[in-house]
């Protein structure tokens, strides 16, 4: 069978889902299920196979499975905005739309990804733009004591979500040119004062640091781990003038966290970087210094910045029955019920779902009379919702749907032939992975929440404007790498 | 790069496993956890939009608690009214989503909101049944209640009635008692009251239980072999007891005396000569086989229940170091009193009744659906054997004896022989009160009922003030046909 015949195949269950899902939601509102079901399978189906018709003529090679995959997110998370507010569903049918033009239009206007390189001081120039964006008077807008979203009229926009792509692309350019020569193995051993002066210093310093600064445990385990990591780094022959861009790096991450004050972006962005630098040099003391550096940030700006606090706070004393003066009300309120309270909730509604979940449509989201029982069902908690309805075996599918694709992204990159190509795969894909770490570790508090999207299934525009153009943009490079292995004869 | 790359992957694989092992932590390993949070309100609301089952009183038929639908389609709810008002609220208690819930409505909630496990969960959906609440039927007889909280007449006390042989809880009355229609609008009267209407004096209460306590003082004497019915003992007043001198009640001295002759007369320096001679150890160890120093183990909230037992002055349960031969006769001091529930000393005269073999008290006698099938059917169980069955008739001959011709007479009923017991404690800063009791079992030959009666704070003896209400208690239970 063709790659094409398979994919083609592969969304056939998708669409499956979309009828079952929305005959079991209507069911559970109307008792009885409705044509309307059959169409919005129909319609559904009937897009993907554009998209699909689309790919086998501009990419004849690509891989298989990405499409069916990420058709399939999108349909879980059309169920459940239904599920949720039919309206609003409608919105992101719109935008799926809308979505698979700028879907096609990539594939269309960028024939080869190498292309990006040429412009990629241009593209990052214009990412870091967009992530100032929302900061801008006049345009900028606050969502729960975050910088995300910028209003233009009637359309809001985070840029986030694109700043992301911008910079992967130049990330992986950048890393490309610079991986090999940013530190270069030592031909020969230091003399012995050299590396006495190289181990013996450090220990010394560090030791004095933990004593005189009194850092305690984690402090100090970060302290410790950062200088070994530096220390790794010296002792083979770094390249000072390359390091540059990548301090850039990480000192965007934390103006991230100061202007943009987003935990879970500046984690998202930080880690996307952190695994291509590994991937391009294979050192881990390079990661270990930006693991380090990342941590001691946060956690100096988790004391410095109160919106990140608050929200380290929360992750930490979710259930905490502590009054306290609540902001949204005015009102001394518990913890749990004001500011711990959407984590709460969360975890309350997964306590709910059990291993089966309560049924799609069954979830409850409101209270009678009103009073909100899942915030942010269709962004933030969608995951929330998941469990509530599907349960634990629904969210380990999606959790395996999501791992799959990630799969496939690596298998692309390791496919490809060229670095740039390897590098943006692997690029794209984490910060996709990272994502949903970020999203779906903030409502099961692994982390601090932070309002990231689930890619592909939460509502919102941008996000999935952004994650298709992403997902064309693995396309165009799986597409290439393919078809040069199947001209060696390398893939059948 | 390759290598890198697959490495990264490695780590991702970790991270989502991560996702997952929290996401079972929560949605079922700690998921009960998480139910019981006290801000998790999720349970509550959902329970709202099932009809509640009913509860019924013995008959069957009379409905103790109702759920009502207000609103149409996905608004609809159901709330709690309770038709018979405040004759039941005690044991039946009161569910609101914000008063929360009490007594059965709170013990028996998860059959009454129609609580499913996870599979019973699927085949309803399955089904496309709508998830209903089961009926509770109740031991709780509606002539029983009506007669006791008449009898009362609005006098602050308790009755309980038992069944001896099924541990059936026939009545359970507290007076005051509360209109649990009115817990929305007037939780907080309610609950400022000083009369404490919210309180079940039968299971949450502790008062001195006086003289009736001498039945279980005469149980263990009887029972470890240490007197007879017949034993002589010398029931002179006043007699020196613990160093301070004891009287007995009117100042009347018996001289030489049978057991039995002072059980029927109440004679407080027999019953501290008695307590001495058995000791401490002895009438712990047979209070405890009554059921003192543990909650009732009835189908009721633990929050609503306290232990009876010996208090010191600081309010801690005493097994040793208390004036023996004051508690034997439902007395003490500082170093220890004994204070019981009503419940407890129903109990005490249910397991006379009984042949010495308590029951557990039950509140609840089966678990109904509504097509009418019994879901479950709460069966007689043995809580503890407390004498042999020779101890248990001779003390029925005793107690018999109390009621023809001592301090019981007021609850003699026609036709039927009753056994029991009067008691009297002084109360008060200056025991210018009293609280009388009455604990009894009829008939004689074959108990089919046991009793124990109190009234707070009040004037009079056991005999003339709690016996009466005994009396009619018993005549509305046993008259008609049990």
């Amino acid at each position: 069978m063709s790659a094409r015949a398979r994919e083609l195949f592969g969304l056939l269950p998708v669409s499956l889902l979309v009828v079952a899902g929305f005959a079991a939601v209507l069911a559970t509102r109307t008792a009885d299920v409705q044509d309307a079901t059959l169409t919005y399978g129909a319609v559904f189906l009937g897009l993907c196979v554009v998209a699909h018709l689309f790919i086998r003529a501009r990419l004849p090679d690509a891989d298989p499975y990405l499409f069916p995959l990420a058709a399939l997110l999108a349909a879980v998370g059309l169920v459940l905005i239904y599920r949720i507010d039919p309206e609003l569903a409608r919105e992101q049918a719109q935008w799926f739309v809308v979505g698979l033009i700028f879907f096609c239009g990539t594939i269309l206007l960028i024939r080869d990804h190498h292309v990006l390189e040429r412009y990629r001081y241009l593209i990052a120039a214009a990412s870091i733009a967009l992530l100032v964006l929302p900061r801008l008077p006049g345009i900028g807008a606050q969502v729960n004591g975050a910088f995300l979203a910028i209003e233009l009229g009637p359309i809001k926009f985070q840029p986030a979500e694109f700043a992301k792509l911008g910079i992967i692309i130049f990330l992986a350019s950048y890393l490309r040119e610079t991986g090999d020569i940013l530190v270069r193995p030592r031909l020969r051993p230091l003399p012995f004062q050299r590396q006495l002066l190289l181990y013996g210093v450090p220990v010394v310093l560090t030791l004095l640091a933990i004593l005189v600064l009194d850092l305690g445990p984690a402090g100090s385990v970060l302290l410790v781990v950062f200088v070994a990591s530096l220390v790794a780094v010296l002792r083979e022959r770094p390249s000072p003038k390359h390091f540059g861009p990548l301090l850039l790096v990480w000192g965007l991450a934390m103006l991230m966290l100061i202007f943009i004050r987003d935990l879970g972006s500046a984690l998202m962005f930080f880690g996307g970087f952190l695994a291509l630098l590994y991937v391009a040099t294979g050192r881990l003391s390079l990661v270990g210094v930006g693991v380090t550096m990342f941590f001691g940030g946060a956690f100096f700006f988790a004391n410095q910045v109160s919106h990140v606090r608050d929200r380290f706070e929360i992750w930490l004393d979710t259930f905490s029955t502590e009054r306290v003066l609540c902001p949204s009300t005015g009102e001394m309120t518990e913890f749990v019920n004001c500011q711990g309270y959407q984590v709460a909730q969360s975890l309350f509604a997964q306590a709910d779902g059990g291993l089966f979940g309560e049924g799609f449509g069954r979830s409850l989201i409101e209270a009678p009379g009103g009073s909100i029982l899942i915030p942010a069902p269709h962004t933030d908690l969608i995951y929330s919702v998941l469990v509530n309805e599907a349960g634990l075996f629904g969210a380990a599918g999606l959790v395996g749907a999501y791992l799959l694709l990630v799969f496939r992204g690596f298998k692309i990159s390791m496919l490809a032939a060229d670095g740039f190509s390897k590098l943006l795969a692997v690029g794209l894909t984490s910060v996709l992975a990272l994502q949903v770490f970020v999203i779906v570790g903030g409502v099961t508090r692994v982390i601090p929440l932070t309002g990231v999207t689930l890619p592909m299934v939460s509502y919102g525009g941008s996000s999935l404007l952004a994650n298709l153009v992403l997902l064309a943009l693995l396309l165009i490079v799986s597409d290439s790498a393919r078809r040069e292995r199947i001209k060696r004869g390398g893939l059948v | 790069m390759n290598r890198q790359i697959a490495q990264l992957f490695g780590l991702f694989v970790v991270l989502f496993a991560v996702l997952v092992a929290f996401t079972s932590y929560w949605s079922v390993l700690d998921a009960e956890g998480l139910e019981d949070n006290p801000s998790n309100r999720r349970a509550l609301i959902r329970e709202q939009k099932i009809p509640r089952g009913l509860i019924l009183a013995s008959d069957g038929r009379t409905k103790l608690a109702v759920s009502v639908p207000r609103g149409r389609g996905e608004d609809r709810v159901y709330t709690r009214t309770y038709p018979t008002q405040g004759l039941f609220s005690h044991p039946v208690g009161y569910s609101y989503l914000r008063n929360g819930r009490i007594s059965l409505e709170r013990s028996r909630n998860d059959a009454l909101a129609g609580e499913e496990d996870e599979f019973e969960s699927i085949f309803t959906g399955l089904e496309g049944r709508e998830r209903e609440g089961l009926d509770v039927v109740t031991n709780l007889s509606v002539e029983g209640t009506q007669a006791a909280q008449a009898a009362l007449g609005g006098r602050k006390g308790a009755v309980v009635a038992i069944e001896p042989q099924t541990g059936k809880v026939r009545v359970m009355v507290s007076i005051p008692e509360y209109d649990a229609n009115l817990v929305p609008s007037d939780f907080g009267r309610l609950n400022r009251d000083p009369n404490k209407p919210l309180l079940n004096r039968t299971t949450q209460e502790l008062y001195p239980p006086g003289s009736t306590f001498k039945v279980v003082t005469a149980t263990a004497a009887l029972d470890s072999g240490e007197l007879t019915p017949e034993s002589i003992i010398d029931g002179s007043s006043p007699k020196e007891i613990s160093g301070v001198p004891l009287s007995n009640a009117g100042g009347t001295s018996f001289g030489p005396i049978s057991f039995t002759d002072a059980l029927t007369n109440s004679v407080n320096t027999v019953f501290a000569q008695v307590g001495e001679q058995i000791g401490r150890r002895t009438l712990v160890e047979y209070m405890k086989r009554y059921g003192f120093y543990a909650d009732p183990q009835l189908d009721y909230p633990d929050e609503q229940m306290i232990p009876s037992g010996i208090i010191n002055g600081d309010g801690d349960y005493v097994e040793n170091g208390f004036d023996v031969g004051r508690v034997a006769i439902g007395q003490g001091g500082l170093e220890g009193e004994v204070r019981a529930a009503p419940i407890q000393m129903a109990q005490v005269a249910a397991a006379v009744a009984n042949g010495g073999r308590l029951m557990r008290p039950q509140l609840t006698d089966r678990i109904v659906r509504k097509d009418g099938r019994v879901a479950e059917r709460i069966e007689p169980d043995l809580q503890s054997t407390v004498m042999k069955p020779e101890t248990a008739d001779e003390l029925t001959a005793m107690m018999s004896r109390v009621v023809e011709e001592g301090t019981g007479t007021a609850a003699a009923l026609a036709g039927i022989t009753v056994a029991g017991k009067t008691g009297t404690a002084e109360v008060g800063a200056n025991r210018e009160f009293t609280q009388p009791w009455f604990i009894a079992f009829a008939p004689v030959e074959n108990p089919r009922m046991a009793i124990a009666v109190t009234v707070e704070r009040t004037t009079g003896q056991g005999g003339t003030v709690a016996a009466p209400i005994a009396k009619t208690v018993l005549e509305a239970l046993l008259g008609g046909g049990g």
